[in-house]
């Protein structure tokens, strides 16, 4: 965010090479068995962590946990090096300006325009109004949706959706961004638009990010190309290249069964592993 | 039907309180600091006070009306017919006025704020506003809490005013009264207190349909049809709340005032 550009203690923080994200045994349950069990890793700095793991294991609720919409029954949790559990309800807002989010349904408000959904945290910024349009437009223009500015989320599709919510996250230019399944049922073709947005994203702002999906084509293709601002385009990195920002988190029942390179995952020994990923 | 253990029964009524409780305070503890959001209570103004104008004219209207029919029936007996307008104007300015409005509007704006405040938070918009920075009781329940009390306030005075020309129409028209003496009566019979306790009760109205509506929309869980069931509770609770503490201000205003 161009604030945060300027916020010292931040410009301080990301160059302490402390984790963006930890969590140190984290557990939360609901009604029932513990959801997550003791969930421990770390998000370094320009990493983009990519969350894999059938539906239910809790993958929504960490990505949750960690921008503090939900409280962990043990364990701490660090966001830009500071525990989540420590912070008073003011700071955990002050934190989340610097956090960026894309919900699983998109959660775009429905009595909102686009240009004021897009618009939403700058005006409770209190931003001048002849910035925020600036800025929407910039935004919608990142998600090749300039034309749908007047629409409601109801007169959009699915794809359209997500793409404005990605609009809604980047506008204040954040630290950390967290996608949570944003090509869930989305079609082929429209998944790779998004996949392509957040390469492009990744590339262009470097920012550190954290990425629910279903769908282990996608998470590859993050891995495997880049963003090309001559062409604007999404390639693939050559020589069979992979990105080296690119990390794998798995879950499966409210544990943590790989964390790692891509390298690393692909030639896992772990036969439930293998399993998955074929 | 599900049987819970008494234990557990307990226990989540006393949880519900204390969240109802803490949902109260704080969206009464945000109207004294900043950002407030001026332009939302504006507009839940106009969405609660002009959109409930209609119904509260009605029924208060008509209330009016078959007030004084079944009065004129009762006083008749005692050869005392003049004493309709004290009787319609007593009767709608001090309980049927103030009840029958929060009820109606209960039955409007309890469930109107219920079912949006719920389908945000199951469509996760409750989440978003909050990973945006927005804390959602001071964005969306305190300014429903003081657009419902300050328009229930002067609803209730509509709703009075055109229950007491209900009933002068009624008297006027079908029971062949003078109007001169309907509007006298019913003026004289009025003491401070009357009045008083009719003005307070909305007050109270007020708060609990926000509250209310706004607690049960922002608990709801489970899809869509969360959603409709958080509506009706809300409405259910909504309405018992205002009757029971429209029967405790009574009592109140009978200590303070003597009647
Ligand atoms: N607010 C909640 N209340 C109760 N249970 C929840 C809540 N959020 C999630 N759960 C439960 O936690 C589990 C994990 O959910 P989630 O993180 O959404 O899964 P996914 O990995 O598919 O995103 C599910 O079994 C779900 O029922
Ligand atoms: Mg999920």
């Amino acid at each position: 965010m161009a604030e945060s550009v300027l916020n010292p203690l931040m410009q301080e923080f990301l160059s302490s090479g402390k984790p963006m994200v930890e969590f140190k045994d984290v557990s939360i349950r609901f009604d029932g068995p513990a959801v997550l069990d003791s969930i421990n890793f770390a998000v370094m700095h320009g990493e983009t962590r990519i969350l894999l793991g059938p539906a239910g294991c809790g993958k929504s609720v960490l990505m949750k946990l960690a921008n503090g919409l939900l409280e962990p029954d043990s364990g701490e949790i660090f966001v830009f090096g500071r525990s989540l559990g420590e912070m008073t309800e003011t700071e955990i807002f002050e934190m989340r300006a610097h956090v960026g989010m894309v919900f699983q349904e998109s959660a775009l408000f429905d009595s909102l325009s686009v240009e004021n959904n897009v618009a939403y945290r700058l005006c409770e910024e209190h931003v001048a109004p002849e910035t925020i349009h600036a800025r929407v437009i910039e935004a919608l223009q990142f998600v090749e949706l300039e034309k749908a500015i007047d629409k409601f989320p109801s007169e959009l599709s699915g794809g359209m959706r997500r793409r404005v919510s990605i609009a809604r996250a980047i506008i204040s230019q954040p630290d950390l961004i967290l996608y949570d399944s944003p090509t869930g049922g989305l079609d082929p073709i429209t998944s790779n638009t998004i996949i392509e947005l957040i390469v492009k994203q990744r590339d262009v702002s470097h920012t550190t990010c954290l990425l629910i999906t279903h769908r282990l084509q996608d998470a590859f293709t993050l891995a495997t190309h880049r963003y090309d601002a001559v062409q604007q385009k999404m390639v693939s990195i050559p020589d069979g290249g992979i990105d080296p920002g690119t990390k794998f988190l798995v879950l499966n029942e409210g544990k943590i069964v790989f964390d790692g390179t891509t390298l690393e995952l692909t030639h896992t020994e772990n036969p439930w592993l293998r399993r998955f990923i074929e | 039907m599900r049987f819970v253990s008494p234990e557990a029964y307990v226990k989540s009524i006393v949880a519900s309180v204390q969240d109802y409780s803490l949902l109260c305070a704080r969206a009464v503890g945000d109207l004294f600091s900043r950002p407030r959001y001026v332009a939302d209570m504006f507009t839940q103004m106009d969405s609660i006070g002009a959109g409930s104008l209609p119904i509260v004219v009605l029924t208060g209207f008509f209330t009016g009306c078959v007030l004084a029919l079944q009065a004129a029936v009762s006083l008749k007996e005692f050869g005392a017919v003049n004493m309709t307008g004290e009787l319609v104007t007593l009767s709608m300015v001090k309980e049927l006025g103030p009840v029958l409005t929060g009820l109606m509007v209960s039955g409007r704006n309890a469930s109107g704020m219920a079912s949006e405040l719920g389908s945000m938070k199951v469509s996760e918009q409750i989440d978003a506003m909050r990973a945006l920075g927005t804390d959602p009781i001071r964005k969306l329940v305190t300014p429903r809490l003081v657009a419902t009390v300050v328009m229930l306030f002067f609803l209730t005075i509509i709703s009075d005013a055109c229950g007491i020309a209900g009933g002068a129409f009624v008297s006027v028209a079908m029971l062949k009264l003078n109007a001169a003496t309907f509007f006298h009566t019913g003026y004289m019979s009025l003491a401070h207190g009357d009045v008083v306790e009719g003005l307070v009760k909305p007050l109270f109205s007020g708060f609990i349909i926000a509250t209310v509506g706004c607690y049960y929309g922002l608990r709801t869980t489970g899809g869509t049809s969360g959603v409709g069931k958080s509506t009706t509770q809300a409405v259910v609770a909504s309405s018992v709340f205002i009757i029971l503490t429209d029967f405790l201000v009574t009592q109140l205003m009978i200590g303070f005032f003597g009647r």
